[in-house]
């Protein structure tokens, strides 16, 4: 069980890595939400699921599953949040942007 | 109902996440979640005798092994846009039509949006969803809602309608 643990730990550190590089060579705050989202939750899930399989279903083991759809709903809800935030204040989109439907809707 | 329905969930959670069945900590337990329910039980689910339907939570889990493989791919989407040097993207925001009715329904399926590859929720209105989109690969509508949504939407009106 160790060994596999290791492993989890291992992929969750690098997508982790992953999102950290996103945030700094990607172009505007949209892009950015992109990969500091997706790659950071998926990372620290696989943390999470790391500590489960190797202290099994014992106290902690069962408090590292369930903070996985915790951060999961946190960190969905807080980049939604962040986004409309920034569109809302005013924040303008990357210059190649093609397409923005949203700006219909503004008032 | 509802409101017995919100403090059993509760309690159950209480009891997973302490993990231990000593007298103490089940009196605090029930304490805490009568607390939680008096104070958001207005705000709980409209439709509780979904609760109580087992089907739902068959499509439940046949969802979560789907949501977990798009979570997969959206990761090793980014992690090609990131790495690569050319940094092949092309963003903007689509607006998608979506068919679902109830709140819940709505609330998991922009959730599940912003985890899929590329796209990420900027707002809801009425049926309408702003998506901001990393990689906008066609400028035909049909096209990419079917893209964006054809596979969450079908199951999440299994689950929640």
């Amino acid at each position: 069980m160790n060994n596999i643990s290791l492993i989890f730990f291992g992929i969750g550190i690098l997508f982790d890595l992953f999102g950290c590089i996103g945030l700094i060579r990607l172009p505007d705050v949209y892009n950015r939400l992109q990969s500091a989202t997706k790659s950071v939750t998926l990372g620290t899930c696989s943390i999470m699921f790391g500590v489960f399989l190797n202290y099994g279903f014992s106290g902690i083991g069962l408090k590292a599953l369930l903070s996985i759809p915790l951060i999961f709903f946190a960190s969905t809800v807080a980049a939604h949040a962040l986004i409309r935030g920034s569109y809302k204040y005013g924040i303008k989109l990357w210059d190649k942007t093609v397409v923005d439907d949203y700006k219909d809707v503004q008032k | 109902m509802k409101y017995l329905t919100l403090f059993i969930c509760m309690f159950l959670l209480w009891l997973l996440l302490t993990f231990n069945l000593e007298t103490p900590n089940i009196i605090v337990g029930l304490i805490a979640s009568l607390i939680t329910t008096l104070v958001f039980g207005k705000h709980f689910l409209k439709g509780w005798k979904k609760f109580f339907q087992p089907r739902r939570y068959f499509w439940i889990i046949i969802y979560l092994f789907i949501f977990t493989w798009e979570c997969i791919k959206a990761n090793f989407d980014v992690a090609y846009r990131v790495l690569s040097p050319r940094m092949p993207i092309k963003p903007g925001i689509v607006k998608v039509k979506s068919s679902l009715k109830t709140e819940i329904g709505k609330t998991f399926l922009a959730n599940s949006i912003t985890m899929t590859p590329g796209t990420i929720t900027v707002d809801v209105i009425e049926d309408d969803f702003y998506i901001h989109w990393i990689y906008v690969s066609s400028k035909n509508p049909q096209v990419y809602t079917k893209k964006i949504l054809g596979r969450f939407e079908k199951h999440i009106k299994r689950i929640f309608e």
